[in-house]
């Protein structure tokens, strides 16, 4: 054998090698079992006389085709058609020392988040009695740090980027507290609301290690919000029904767990809860797919079909829209929806691929959302002015004013791709550059709106 | 002569343990022997040894460890365990049922004389 045939040789095992590792079902030790049998074979046919080429020819037709023996090893270990998530803990080479520790950090990181909660009861402050208004304003202040802290730590970002990110946690603690607001106003509620979003996009940054500017790292977090929503909220689920079983059983036995479950299990499970959600999310990334587009892909012909519906309903009956005070918040949310929808769709998008089916559907969603939300600022602009401009209805008219503009130049955007004018690529680019928005508008009704509106 | 499938597929458990009860072996070993115990009558698809050495595995007939000869590349070796002998043991009681049996009936049906081709296969 020459070396030159034994060099074609390697390159033909290696390409069959390739092929084997595009089956799942085939695992790496596995493919290292049937390649020594493979060489084996061969070696005994070069032996008998055979040219390396033919042996392997030979070889490979009595190892026997690819899909039966995927299709064998599929019957013998089905449970590799279901992909799962391992816990670290089996030993494997690969695994370095510190995503070892990954698990440990994110249980201390959850732990201080679920102690942080229980620190302002050691100075009097009773989160089931009258302080909640202390507890709504400060709820993102007790998880949110714990977990920048563990992506900071995860992606080892600089000590600058911790000193921003520590100074933004400082402003909104002092944004929260230091304005004197009372309870029952409206601006303690609008607090409440947008410094658990500004802080998140203060979660963001860590979690783009610092390279907040990179259009594609912004386009993970996005990613990473919706998977991080979806696994709070089975969390929370799973939350809920250990939280039955504790009261139920206890009552069982004549013991009260109720006061436990509401000052202990429920405030400090959902701020670890928060933590782990992350962790899952990260560590499942690679493992499974992403949820958010799914239902995305389940969602958007529902909604298109809701919202055309609602169209015809009103041009139909000749209704107007009854400009209710919830009414605005309402539309915001369903902007909020949409965009969702239009968000999440965008984040699983081949940016290569041609405009579909899916496509011209998003599109005729986002354009009934857009014609139902002019119609309701017509009507609010009308009676603006009766109310007058009260913090609830700025921010909310703020927020609607904001999703309009987004989703109006996305609608644009999207046209001309539908059309084949323009890349895919503008709209991620324009979604991933407005977050910076999103996190302006947050922190101006945080910082600004108790000022301009003197607390009211 | 060429050997069914299923009967192929029956005969392969008994057959691995057999060969394993020897001595510990690895995938290509097996198959040569059964190879030149059957005088190369009883053909097996190479790969499908390794979905049944992972399925004896698994019910715990047989053990594995991974091996690497000094500058060589890293094989599998497989290995009977406790169990794996008496599930031999029981196979072989089974499979010698199954002999007597046809024994017997091939004995008494003599007078039908072997394995006349019927007509119709005749031209095959």
């Amino acid at each position: 054998m020459t070396v030159d045939s034994d060099h074609e040789l390697e390159a033909q095992i290696a390409e069959w090698r390739a092929y084997m590792h595009r089956r799942q079902e085939l695992r790496h030790a596995d493919a290292d079992e049937l390649e020594d049998h493979l060489r084996n074979r061969i070696t005994e046919l070069t032996q008998a006389g055979l040219q390396s080429d033919e042996a392997f020819l030979i070889a490979v037709k009595r190892m026997g085709s690819l899909d039966e023996l995927s299709r064998e090893f599929a019957r013998e270990h089905s449970e590799r058609l279901w992909k799962q998530l391992v816990l670290p803990g089996e030993p494997d080479a690969s695994t370095t020392a510190r995503s070892r520790r990954e698990l440990p950090i994110m249980m201390l990181c959850a732990t201080i988040a679920a102690l942080a909660i229980k620190v302002p009861s050691l100075f009097g402050l009773d989160i089931s009695a009258d302080d909640s208004g202390f507890y709504s304003r400060n709820l993102s202040l007790f998880t949110l740090p714990a977990l920048a802290a563990y992506f900071a730590w995860q992606r080892r970002v600089s000590s600058r980027t911790i000193g921003v990110l520590a100074l933004l946690f400082i402003l909104g603690a002092v944004a929260a507290n230091a304005y004197p607001l009372a309870d029952d106003s409206q601006t303690i509620v609008l607090t409440a609301i947008h410094l658990p979003l500004a802080l998140w996009l203060v979660v963001g940054v860590a979690y783009l290690g610092g390279d907040w500017r990179s259009d594609r790292r912004r386009m993970d977090f996005i990613r990473f919000t919706g998977e991080w929503l979806i696994y709070f909220c089975l969390v929370a689920l799973g939350g809920g029904v250990l939280m039955a079983f504790t009261v139920g059983t206890f009552h069982a036995i004549g013991l009260d767990a109720e006061g436990f479950v509401q000052s202990w299990l429920l405030p400090c499970g959902a701020m670890a809860a928060v933590v782990v959600s992350a962790w899952l999310v990260e560590a499942k990334q690679s493992v499974i797919e992403n949820m958010a587009p799914v239902l995305t892909r389940v969602f958007t012909p529902l909604f298109t079909a809701t919202l055309s519906a609602f169209l015809v309903a009103i041009i139909w009956t000749n209704n107007g829209i009854d400009v209710e005070r919830d009414a605005l918040i309402l539309f915001d949310l369903l902007l909020v929806v949409v965009l969702g929808l239009l968000l999440y769709a965008i984040s699983a998008r081949d940016l290569a691929a041609r405009p579909g089916l899916f496509d011209r559907l998003q599109l005729a969603l986002v354009v009934s959302a857009l014609i139902i939300d002019a119609m309701v600022l017509m009507a609010i602009t009308g009676r603006i002015t009766e109310w007058g401009f009260s913090p609830n209805k700025t921010a909310a008219l703020g927020e609607n004013v904001i999703l309009l503009t987004n989703l109006a130049w996305s609608a644009w955007l999207f046209l001309g791709f539908v059309r084949g004018r323009m890349p895919f690529a503008g709209l991620e680019h324009w979604q991933t550059r407005y977050l910076i928005v999103y996190a302006g508008w947050a922190w101006t009704v945080v910082l600004v709106f108790p000022l301009a509106f003197s607390f009211a | 002569m060429h050997i069914t499938k299923d009967l192929v597929a029956a005969s392969a458990t008994p057959l691995v343990l057999g060969i394993l009860a020897e001595g510990e072996s690895y995938g290509y070993a097996i198959l040569k022997q059964v190879n030149e115990l059957s005088s190369g009558q009883l053909e097996w698809t190479d790969g499908l040894l390794y979905p049944l050495l992972h399925r004896l595995e698994r019910l715990g007939h047989v053990e594995s460890t991974w091996e690497t000869p000094p500058g060589g590349r890293r094989r599998k070796y497989y290995r009977i365990t406790d169990q794996g002998r008496a599930e031999l043991a029981e196979q072989r009681r089974q499979w010698a049922a199954v002999v007597d049996t046809l024994r017997g009936v091939w004995g008494t049906a003599r007078s039908v004389k072997p394995i006349m081709t019927p007509a119709w296969e005749a031209g095959r």
